[in-house]
């Protein structure tokens, strides 16, 4: 006989019941196999019923997000192996709402990446006869790290915040509009600054830290939260100066 | 099932987890960040304390050593004792903390964050010399 483990499975039927419960699945275990191969195994061959997200199977995608074993992980990079003996506890994203099962709905995150325009903002596009827009790869170096979210949202589920203010505009959305105010092209420095700045932005963070363990791309959302604050401060304190701009 | 839910298509019935009033106890890295912001209540009530030294020194000889007696009681102690305990966490976790908001460059490459760190440490270090040279070396 093979080895097996225990999965223990978050179910939610909203036309069913009120709240979530867990269901046991005895699945093999196997040497290569994550997470998510054990979840597909039990929808495949245990329970058809059973929902989740998951796409690229290999860390890229961001979609297979769940708490294992209470930790925010990737479920594809989540080896059955490295939570023996068992059970394995999966659950969805805390601090989501549960559309059904491991199914969480994000559209709060969407709409508040969309406030910090992650994208490059110029006050005047170039014509194209002038060419493109040049970069050194030590410019690409300031921001690249943070360029690297893949928007699977472990970050939020390991945000205390998120829990405590749900207005917060997070880790991730933050971590990515570092990443265009650092970039050589972009001018939407002073746009970003004045939403982060706001309530919802960057000094509802106290630094907790999780964030940036979390990551499974070594973002880094924490240190872009704090470079945001110190930041912040100078314009702040340029800004009320006998000689500084308004 | 009694009762049918009142769950239509296109308005699902989400669920949301309620957060516990005691979330900081259910991990220890939660409960460290509670304790490293509790820190700042004892970096303050050190500040007072020397806010009233200064007071008693400005208020005479007499009022200065009844401060110093005041100071020597075992409550104090006790408060000195876990405050410093308090304080070194607070220094010693920010300092480790610096090289997240400081990104320092030097042509154009960043300063590994261990030298950003000790260069906190090194200050530190320095300046505590400094306090100690002037307190006893008179």
């Amino acid at each position: 006989m093979s080895a097996t483990v225990t999965l223990e499975v978050a179910r939610y039927r909203p036309e069913q019941e009120d709240e979530p419960t867990f269901e046991s699945y005895e699945v093999p275990l196997r040497r290569d196999w994550v997470v998510l191969d054990a979840l597909n195994y039990v929808k495949d061959t245990l329970d058809g019923t059973l929902s989740f997200r998951w796409s690229c199977r290999m860390g890229v995608c961001g979609s297979c997000g769940m708490m294992v074993n209470g930790e925010p992980k990737l479920t594809c990079a989540a080896f059955l192996s490295e939570h023996l003996p068992g059970p394995i506890r999966v659950e969805p994203l805390r601090f989501f709402p549960v559309v059904r099962d491991l199914v969480v709905d994000i559209s709060d995150f969407m709409s508040k990446l969309k406030k910090v325009k992650p994208w490059i903002v110029r006050r005047q596009e170039r014509a194209l006869a002038e060419g493109e827009y040049r970069q050194t790869p030590d410019q690409l170096d300031t921001y690249k790290q943070f360029s690297m979210c893949i928007n699977c949202l472990l970050c939020y589920s390991a945000c205390p915040i998120i829990g405590l203010e749900p207005s917060f505009i997070g880790p991730a959305a933050i971590a990515l509009a570092r990443r265009y105010d650092q970039d050589n092209r972009d001018q939407g420095a002073g746009e970003r600054l004045g939403i982060l700045s706001g309530h919802d932005g960057i000094w509802q963070c106290t630094f907790v830290g999780e964030c940036s363990k979390a990551c499974p791309k070594s973002v880094d959302p924490a240190g872009a939260i704090q470079q945001y604050k110190l930041t912040g401060a100078v314009d702040w304190l340029r800004s009320v100066m006998p000689w500084g701009e308004r | 099932m009694s009762a049918p839910s009142p769950y239509t298509l296109h308005h699902p019935k989400w669920y949301r987890h309620r957060v516990s009033v005691f979330w900081w106890l259910q991990k220890r890295s939660y409960t460290l960040f509670v304790l490293r912001e509790l820190t700042s209540v004892f970096v303050a009530l050190f500040a007072a304390l020397t806010l009233w030294q200064i007071r008693s020194v400005a208020a005479g000889e007499e009022a200065y050593a009844r401060f110093v007696a005041r100071l020597g009681t075992p409550a104090f102690t006790v408060f000195h004792v876990v405050a410093l305990a308090f304080l070194l966490f607070h220094s010693i976790t920010w300092f480790n903390l610096a090289p997240k908001a400081m990104v320092v460059r030097v042509r154009g490459k960043r300063v590994p964050d261990v030298v950003v760190a000790g260069s906190n440490y090194v200050a530190w270090l320095v300046l505590s010399a400094a306090v100690a040279f002037i307190l006893l070396g008179r």
